[in-house]
């Protein structure tokens, strides 16, 4: 594919509906998504669009729409995938977020508790205390990318402190878990072709199962993700059905490390462009939880996840048959006016801040929300605390990928106090 | 008037008048009483306010959406609910209910 030419937002307004490309991951790379989403909302909230990277597909782009439908798990489908590419038929990870009940619920209650708010308070002294490190060592007054330094360094050592991972190979997680959702047929043909894809995957697999082996019966307390399978009778034999190890590892992996790490640098764009905010969180700390859901809703990290139809249905008066593909546009539910009070704004103390769709909704809603949170929640704390200012330096990069919305670079200057 | 029993995990106990309409999660937050999350504010589809019924009248039973969400709970019991699908209605005897130790 040619390289991204397109950096204005298109005159959406002027194209008619069929035009429309709603596979493009440019809207995101550029920030034009806006315009697209609105029009949908407003004059098609459940659009077809025949052809793309990845095939046909449907659009749902209302709020109230995207919440019938993830309600509607017999109609619409969590298999056989979640993302608009369908999975390789020889390598078919099992992981219950393309699951349906009540296999889906099984596997989730299975290796819920590693994630459950008690376990967090046992990480939350090690997470502040990384999170403090990494902020102590930010230069001053001079401009530095808040993403590699920040976000991406945070993220990474949060998930190997969570996985207990051999803290010399902690990038290898981060790496594995941008190639995992790193498709060519996502990021306009910048991406990986499937069998490099493949290929991380199976060497993730690897060293996961070593890990899993060496510390298998070594007698430590279980405080990492791996030892906490291995204590939970309904998990401890997962290594020897590899697919469904690897597909949880990965679950975690990925559900752990863009999604925090985008709203981690979001956070900075936001509360530059709305001092306002920046005023009233400073001057009422109690506010950052609040805040937090907000950068959460803001940021919409993961914009969109894939259903698929188990019959011929009509919904909202279209004709979607079996086997179509259907996109539940949360990036757009966020900002749709019918359920958000002024979405466009930035508000860190809205009403119902923690109604957004950032997280799904209904049975697939976010395990790790509560970690999220946490995360998020350090970071702000920590960084009001010693920062007098936080700006930005540059222009942000965005990532050009239909399944990631995020930051590949942010330029961001601090003062401390 | 319905008289509603919060206990939480602590065993502390917290009794507040119902007001007909409301649910109980709505009751929680507007007497601030903590243990429920309630994020999505009452649609049965986040699970974030859990409980477990103690002591009740007879209660409509749970629909298919408010069953599939606590079927995620890893300490679902008999007596859970959502706290959002309980509506307090006119002449509805005084209800008790025990919060779980956190909401996720």
């Amino acid at each position: 594919m040619d390289a991204p030419a397109v950096k204005a937002a298109p005159d959406y307004s002027a194209l008619p509906l069929s035009e429309l490309d709603i596979s493009d991951p440019r809207m995101f790379q550029f920030d034009y998504w806006h315009g697209l989403f609105a029009r949908l909302r407003e004059e098609s909230p459940v659009h077809f669009q025949s052809d793309s990277p990845a095939g046909p597909f449907w659009s749902v782009s209302r709020y109230e729409d995207i919440v019938a439908i993830e309600c509607d798990t017999e109609t619409f489908s969590s298999e056989p995938a979640i993302s608009i590419i369908d999975p390789e038929p020889d390598m078919i990870l099992k992981m219950f977020i393309a699951m349906d009940p009540p296999q889906h619920d099984d596997q989730r209650r299975a290796v819920h508790h590693v994630v459950a708010p008690r376990n967090l308070k046992e990480f939350e002294a090690l997470i502040r205390r990384r999170t403090v490190e990494v902020l102590d060592a930010l230069p001053e007054n001079e401009p530095f990318d808040w993403v590699t330094l920040v976000s991406r360094d945070l993220t990474t050592k949060m998930l190997a402190t969570l996985f207990d991972y051999p803290w010399d190979e902690r990038n290898n997680l981060t790496e594995w878990s941008d190639m995992f959702t790193n498709d060519e047929r996502i990021t306009a043909g910048e991406g990986l072709k499937r069998e490099v894809i493949i290929e991380h995957i199976t060497a993730c697999l690897q060293r996961f199962t070593e890990l899993w082996h060496e510390r298998k019966g070594d007698g430590r307390e279980a405080f990492d993700l791996i030892r906490m399978l291995q204590a939970d009778p309904n998990t401890a034999n997962m290594v020897d059905d590899p697919l469904t190890y690897m597909g949880n590892i990965m679950l975690l992996i990925v559900g752990g490390n863009d999604t925090t790490r985008n709203s981690m640098s979001g956070g900075v764009v936001f509360l530059n462009q709305f001092p306002q905010e920046m005023e009233k969180v400073r001057a009422n700390p109690d506010l950052i939880p609040s805040m937090v859901s907000e950068i959460i809703r803001y940021q919409t990290p993961l914009p969109h996840m894939r259903r698929t139809a188990t019959r011929d249905t009509e919904f909202r008066g279209q004709r979607i048959r079996q086997n179509d593909k259907v996109l539940l546009w949360y990036v757009s539910g966020n900002y749709d006016a019918a359920a958000i009070e002024r979405p466009n704004d930035f508000w860190i103390d809205r009403p119902n801040v923690r109604g957004h769709l950032s997280f799904g909704a209904g049975i697939h809603r976010c395990m790790g929300n509560r970690l999220a949170e946490m995360q998020l929640r350090i970071l702000w704390e920590e960084a009001l605390r010693r920062f007098k200012t936080i700006e930005l330096a540059g222009e942000p990069e965005r990532t050009c990928n239909l399944f990631i919305r995020g930051f590949t670079r942010l330029p961001v200057s601090v003062t401390r106090f | 008037m319905t008289v509603v029993t919060f206990v939480q995990h602590d065993g502390s106990e917290r009794m507040v008048d119902g007001d007909v309409g409301l649910s109980l999660m709505e009751t929680a937050l507007k007497h601030d009483v903590p243990g429920i999350d309630a994020d999505c504010g009452g649609g049965a589809i986040c699970g974030t306010c859990h409980c477990f019924v103690e002591v009740s009248g007879d209660l409509p039973a749970p629909d298919s959406q408010e069953t599939a969400m606590l079927g995620l709970r890893p300490d679902r019991a008999e007596n859970s609910r959502l706290a959002c699908q309980i509506v307090l209605a006119e002449g509805m005897a005084d209800i008790k209910v025990r919060l779980p130790e956190f909401q996720m």
